[in-house]
C-alpha cells in the first residue's frame, strides 16, 4: 500500500470512518483502504478490501466512506472494492491493536497463519480485560464474521477476540 | 481471453447456487442451534457462503451482459435453471446429518478454493483467494464435530455414522466432470482431480472419529448440475424468492 502524502487530507477523512460493527477502529486502522488515488479532474479514488465476503458492514462503511469523502467537498468519489489480494488481518495497524484491546477485543495474536492443520493449539489469547494469557477458546465464530468467542481463566468473563484470516 | 465468457458465466453460476443453496439451509438453524455457540457458528458460516454466493452472482452477471444483476440470478431463476449440487439443497435433519454434509461440502469447498485461487481468471482467483481463507474456518469446525461425535457416547457415534452412511451417495457428483469443466480446462480445475485430496481427508478424520468410510465407489446420486434435482430444492427457494417474486419491484 502507498500513501501519497499529498493525499494526507483524503486518508484523515477516511480516518474519521469507523467500523460500525466495531466502532473503535477506523477502517484505516483495520487496514481496510488499499489506495487513494486523485486524478487531474479532482476526481478521487479508494480502494477498499471487504474483511469477510459476507461482511454485513461492507455497504454501510463504502457508503459511509462515500458520505465523509462528499461532506469534505470532494464531490465525485469512486469506492472500488479490491479482493485481491485478499485482505488479511496483518494489515491491522498498531494503533488499530491497541484501540481493539482497549475496546475489549482482543486483537490478532502473531500472523495469519497456515490454518490448514486441523486442531492446531489456539495462540495465547490475552484477555483485554485483566490481561492474563491463561484464556480458553469457546467457539471460532462469535458475533460478527470477523470474531471468535474466549474465555478467561483468571477472571473468567468472556470475550471476543479478532481472529486472524 | 481464450475462454467463453458464456462458460465462464455457467461456471460461476453453479458456483454461486452451490453456496447460496448451502448458506439458506445453514440460516434455517439460526435461533435453532443446540447451544448458543454453536448457533452462531452455523449462521456465521451461513453468512460467508452466502458473501461468496454474492460474488460469484456478480461475475456471472458481468460475463453474461444481458442485463441481468446478481439478484435476478438468485431470485429470479427456477429449480430446473438452478446448478448446484444435490448435497447442499438436502434437509438440515439432525445436528450430525447437518454437520455430516457440512463436512462433505467444506472439504471439497476447500481443496476447489485451493485450485481456484491460482486461476489465471483474474475475477475466479481474486474471489478464489479470499473465500480459501474462510472456508478454513468452516472445514475445521465441521471436521471437529465429525470427530466429536463419532468419537464421543455409543449414540452419537451410531447417529453421526448414520448421517454419513445416508449422505454418502450425495458426494459422487462433487467430482463429476461435466463438458462445462472440460471446455474451461485450464481456467478451472476438473471436478474428479480434486477426488483423491478430498478422500484422503476423509479417511484422516473418520480415523480420528473412529467411523467407517462408506464404500467410495457406491452408487452416487447425480443430476444436480444439469438442473434435475431433488423435490427438495423447490420448497428452498419458494421460501428464498418469495418476495422478490411478489413484489418486483421492492428496493431494499
Amino acid at each position: 500500500m502507498v500513501r501519497n502524502p499529498e493525499d494526507s487530507d483524503i486518508w484523515n477523512i477516511l480516518a474519521s470512518v469507523l467500523d460500525p460493527e466495531v466502532p473503535a477502529v477506523s477502517i484505516v486502522e483495520l487496514g481496510m483502504v488499499r489506495f487513494v488515488e486523485r486524478e487531474h479532474s479532482g476526481n478521487v479514488r479508494v480502494g477498499i478490501s471487504p474483511t469477510y465476503t459476507g461482511c454485513p458492514a461492507t455497504d454501510v462503511i463504502v457508503r459511509s466512506a462515500r458520505e465523509a469523502l462528499e461532506g469534505a467537498g470532494f464531490a465525485h468519489t469512486e469506492i472500488q472494492t479490491v479482493l485481491s489480494p485478499p485482505w488479511t488481518t496483518d494489515w491491522i495497524t498498531e494503533e488499530g491493536r491497541a484501540k481493539l484491546e482497549a475496546y475489549g477485543i482482543a486483537p490478532p495474536v502473531g500472523s495469519s497463519a497456515d490454518k490448514r492443520s486441523l486442531f492446531a493449539p489456539s495462540p495465547a489469547v490475552r484477555c483485554p480485560r485483566c490481561k492474563s494469557l491463561h484464556t480458553t477458546r469457546v467457539s471460532n465464530f462469535g458475533s460478527t464474521a470477523c470474531k471468535a468467542l474466549f474465555q478467561c481463566d483468571d477472571c473468567l468473563e468472556p470475550f471476543d477476540y479478532f481472529k486472524c484470516l | 481471453m481464450k475462454w467463453a465468457t458464456c462458460d465462464l458465466a455457467d461456471y460461476a453460476l453453479r458456483k454461486a447456487d452451490d453456496t447460496l443453496v448451502l448458506g439458506q439451509r445453514l440460516s434455517e438453524w439460526c435461533g435453532h442451534g443446540p447451544v448458543l455457540e454453536q448457533d452462531i457458528a452455523l449462521t456465521n458460516v451461513a453468512l460467508d457462503l452466502i458473501g461468496q454466493a454474492r460474488g460469484y452472482y456478480q461475475m456471472a452477471a458481468a460475463w453474461r451482459a444481458d442485463g441481468s444483476t446478481e439478484d435476478d440470478l438468485a431470485y429470479r431463476r427456477d429449480t430446473h435453471q438452478f446448478g448446484n449440487h444435490l448435497l447442499v439443497e438436502l434437509p438440515n435433519g439432525h445436528w450430525g446429518d447437518t454437520l455430516a454434509r457440512q463436512f462433505f461440502f467444506d472439504a471439497y469447498n476447500f481443496f476447489l478454493l485451493e485450485q481456484l485461487a491460482k486461476s489465471p481468471v483474474e475475477e475466479i482467483s481474486a474471489l478464489a483467494q479470499k473465500a480459501y481463507k474462510e472456508v478454513s474456518y468452516h472445514a475445521q469446525f465441521s471436521a471437529e464435530w465429525i470427530i466429536r461425535l463419532g468419537d464421543g457416547t455409543d449414540e452419537s457415534h451410531a447417529k453421526i455414522q448414520a448421517s454419513v452412511n445416508r449422505l454418502w451417495a450425495y458426494t459422487g457428483e462433487l467430482f463429476e466432470d461435466t463438458d462445462l469443466d472440460r471446455r474451461l480446462d485450464g481456467a478451472v480445475p476438473l471436478p474428479s482431480m480434486l477426488r483423491a485430496d478430498w478422500l484422503q481427508k476423509m479417511r484422516e478424520v473418520f480415523a480420528l472419529a473412529t467411523l467407517e468410510l462408506p464404500d467410495p465407489n457406491a452408487y452416487m446420486q447425480k443430476g444436480g448440475l444439469h438442473g434435475r434435482h431433488t423435490e427438495h430444492l423447490g420448497y428452498i427457494l419458494a421460501e428464498m424468492q418469495y418476495l422478490p417474486r411478489a413484489y418486483p419491484d421492492a428496493k431494499w
